[in-house]
């Protein structure tokens, strides 16, 4: 079904409110529930949960994308994988002092909370994704 | 002539700016409903995805989900009413409250007993007035809805069709099925009412049928097909929400641009009737004036002719 000459892979990054980054791709890094996955090409068709972290693109000109993103999914189909997640961002679009001090505001209002625990993890992945790709 | 050109005069001026006003408004609604047309453009990936996951994992698994489930016999339902937060819209939020209304009635019909949730101000005046209760209401953002409203609303709405009727401790009053009330916006001059019913889910709406020679792709599901459907039917719902919250900020836009399109033409008709009766006015002040000196002068000569 996947058509052997063309090898790259369409992915679409989407946000609830956005599409925040769509174009081809050779592989695309994401972090599910049960671990990191790396997808290439000809991948099976594959639905899973993506927890707050960095997505890692690879585009056919070599050039690395990264964004961090909320909780959401990541569906691989027939070459075309979609990442929808509530928010994301491209790493260039974040604002590391703020996320920064995100961070820290999330830490001070209690790390018992599941709330405040996703809002750390939120930042931390924010904070990771500028980091990796600078 | 019931007041003078000077009163006439004053209307004039008031009309005016109220024109003024409503001309702006009407500008302001104009640029804006731009943006929200891009907004609800923006928002339509992300439903398509969610839609095609949905469908993906409902037609690949036979997993039953407490959202897709029809309850036996549903005696309760929430109607969510979606409104402005102000006026001046035209017949926007009356037009979306007597649909609200039918729905209510029909529900009732078939008796169910109906709790209402109501997003904007103008919904949530309407049934306070009224002295009917509402189990929830939202506002302040109608015309520019974000998706963290819809969140909100969608978890709101989802733990009352989850939460168990029978269950005294709960303080979640218990739905078996939840309808939104909102406004389609089909275009720049038309825009409807529309009440569709959002829990339990029809899934199977937005997807096309598989060709019979098309191979269905075999989908693995991490963790499980079970665990993948429970985070994404919420975020389903809540995308569908939000769809609502955008379509519905669309057109009240549209309505408010119309009304304020109209109401400029009625102050431009009202000036200009107004001018013509206080030009009128004041001719007739002096024509009278003219004739009181003509006939002064006459009186004056005829008392002279009387003198001579």
């Amino acid at each position: 079904m996947a058509d052997s000459t063309d090898k790259a892979l369409q992915v679409e990054l989407v946000a609830a409110d956005r599409l925040v980054w769509s174009g081809q791709a050779t592989m695309v890094i994401a972090r599910t529930t049960e671990g990191d996955v790396g997808i290439l090409p000809n991948h099976a068709p594959m639905l899973s949960s993506i927890i707050e972290g960095v997505v890692d693109v690879q585009t056919a000109e070599g050039e690395t994308w990264i964004a961090a993103v909320d909780a959401g999914f990541i569906s691989v189909a027939d070459n075309r994988v979609s990442i929808l997640a509530e928010r994301a961002e491209m790493s260039h679009e974040i604002d590391l002092e703020k996320a920064r001090q995100e961070l820290e505001r999330a830490k001070a209002s209690g790390e018992n909370d599941d709330e405040a625990q996703e809002a750390v993890r939120r930042a931390e992945a924010r904070i990771r994704a500028v980091e990796r790709a600078s | 002539m019931a007041l003078s050109v000077r009163e006439y005069r004053a209307r004039i001026k008031s009309t005016e700016s109220m024109k003024k006003i409503t001309r702006a408004m009407e500008l302001i609604a104009a640029s804006r409903i731009i943006k929200a047309q891009q907004r609800a453009q923006a928002a339509a990936p992300y439903a398509r995805e969610l839609t095609r996951a949905v469908s993906a994992v409902a037609t690949f698994s036979n997993v039953d989900h407490a959202l897709t489930t029809e309850p036996e016999d549903p005696k309760k339902a929430a109607v969510l009413v979606v409104t402005s937060d102000r006026g001046l819209a035209g017949a926007y939020s009356s037009s979306v409250i007597k649909e609200a209304e039918r729905l209510v009635e029909k529900l009732k019909g078939e008796g169910k007993d109906v709790d209402l949730y109501t997003s904007g101000r103008k919904g949530e005046a309407y049934f306070k007035f009224r002295q009917r209760e509402v189990v929830q209401a939202w506002t302040g953002f109608s015309d520019q809805p974000t998706y963290d409203v819809a969140a909100e609303i969608g978890a709101t709405l989802i733990a009352a069709f989850l939460a168990d009727a029978d269950d005294p401790d709960s303080d979640v009053r218990a739905v078996d099925e939840v309808h939104v009330v909102y406004t389609r916006f089909r275009s720049m001059l038309s825009q409807e009412p529309t009440a569709v019913r959002l829990l339990p889910l029809e899934v199977v709406e937005g997807t096309e049928a598989p060709d019979k020679d098309d191979l269905l792709p075999l989908y693995e599901f991490e963790p499980s097909p079970s665990e993948v459907l429970d985070s994404l039917l919420p975020r389903y719902v809540q995308s569908r929400i939000f769809f609502a919250l955008l379509q519905a900020a669309a057109s009240e836009l549209a309505a408010r641009q119309k009304a304020m399109k109209s109401a400029t033409d009625n102050a431009d008709e009202l000036i200009k009737k107004y001018t013509r009766i206080a030009n009128q006015a004041r001719q007739a002040g002096i024509t009278q004036e003219i004739s009181e000196i003509v006939g002064g002068v006459n009186a004056l000569a005829d008392a002279n002719a009387g003198s001579e």
